[in-house]
């Protein structure tokens, strides 16, 4: 259901979005386990030397073996752009484009992200995720147009269950204002 | 890259050395791709232009994280072993901007469980606008024997 109009720049916060606040979504098995391509892809695209992620004697002293930089926790639940059946492209962050359907924001832009890094990732590790909407506010207008600032953790854990990171996204879902398309 | 900084070494208000990059179009796609990231306002520039109204195509939120990973882990050494971080983005990182990372050692403490913490601001700035900034804290060895990595459970607690 999509909110639109008035309803939509109600300050007021509608009951089925109140209603998912603290709530868990989207409990996802990543689509392939970590690999180390990507881990080198990654540095490559940043230039980052570190030695725990291109030399296995250092990652063997220092890490136990080979890790991915943690940073790349996100990736690795990003889903393929195309896959055999899908019909529908795979959204990662899927509660933000809920959201953004829900009050009929057709644009959005993350402003703020938190990542509080747990576990070591390492190649072969089998990740499960899920989402929590944090927070939702009133209306409100920035330089890019009229929406809402929300707030949602992603928590992640590896096949043991053990938790290796968390995320938390603040987005804002706009509306371009008149004559700026 | 094989040794690492100590906790030590460290004190507030210590200056990073900056890392400048000069940023591409390559830098932008290459960046999302990297962290599958296929949405079109980071490799169409059409797109990114036309509908979403920015200027160019323009670098990624996790892309951005992997800089700020490997500007704090090419000053700390492998040892140090990222606890935290949180950005804010206040503006875009477009094709033909000379990026700038500069960080600043804010504290050096240590917790219950011995592990030694550095926070670290960094800003990325484009002509001297940030465009965003990163609040950090890194663990990092107290001694030559420690090892930040070689904590779990209840002796890591970032």
């Amino acid at each position: 259901m999509t909110v639109t109009g008035a309803a939509a720049e109600s300050d007021e916060l509608p009951a089925d979005v109140a209603a998912l606040i603290g709530e868990v979504q989207y409990e996802i098995e990543g689509e392939f386990p970590v690999e180390r391509g990507y881990v080198w892809t990654t540095c490559s695209s940043v230039e980052n030397g570190n030695p725990l992620f291109w030399d296995d004697a250092v990652a063997e002293e220092i890490t136990g073996g080979p890790i991915a930089p943690p940073t790349m926790l996100s990736v690795w639940f990003r889903p393929h752009h195309w896959a055999p059946g899908r019909t529908e492209q795979a959204l990662p962050l899927q509660v933000h484009f809920d959201l953004k359907a829900r009050f009929d924001l057709p644009e959005a832009v993350m402003t703020d992200n938190t990542i509080v890094f747990h576990e070591p990732v390492r190649p072969g590790d089998r990740l499960h995720t899920h989402q929590i909407l944090r927070s939702v506010s009133e209306p409100k207008t920035t330089k890019l147009g009229t929406g809402r600032f929300w707030v949602i953790d992603v928590e992640y854990f590896n096949q043991r269950d053990q938790l290796v990171g968390v995320e938390s996204y603040t987005g804002f879902g706009y509306r371009r204002a008149e004559g700026e398309a | 890259m094989t040794t690492s900084l100590l906790a030590t070494d460290v004190h507030e208000g210590d200056a990073l050395p900056p890392l400048s990059y000069d940023v591409s179009a390559t830098t932008i796609v290459l960046g999302a791709l990297a962290a599958r990231d296929w949405r079109p306002m980071h490799h169409d520039h059409d797109f990114a232009v036309n509908r979403n109204g920015t200027q160019d195509i323009f670098m990624n939120t996790p892309n951005q994280a992997a800089w700020f990973e490997r500007y704090l882990t090419d000053w700390s050494g492998p040892k140090g072993r990222l606890g935290r971080m949180r950005f804010r983005m206040r503006g875009s990182v477009f094709p033909g901007d000379t990026m700038v990372l500069q960080g600043t050692v804010r504290s050096v403490t240590q917790d219950d469980s011995g592990c030694a913490w550095a926070t670290v601001d960094v800003d990325l700035t484009v002509d001297g606008d940030v465009k965003t900034s990163c609040h950090a804290t890194i663990a990092l060895p107290s001694s030559p024997d420690d090892n930040p990595w070689a904590r779990t459970g209840p002796t890591w607690t970032p």
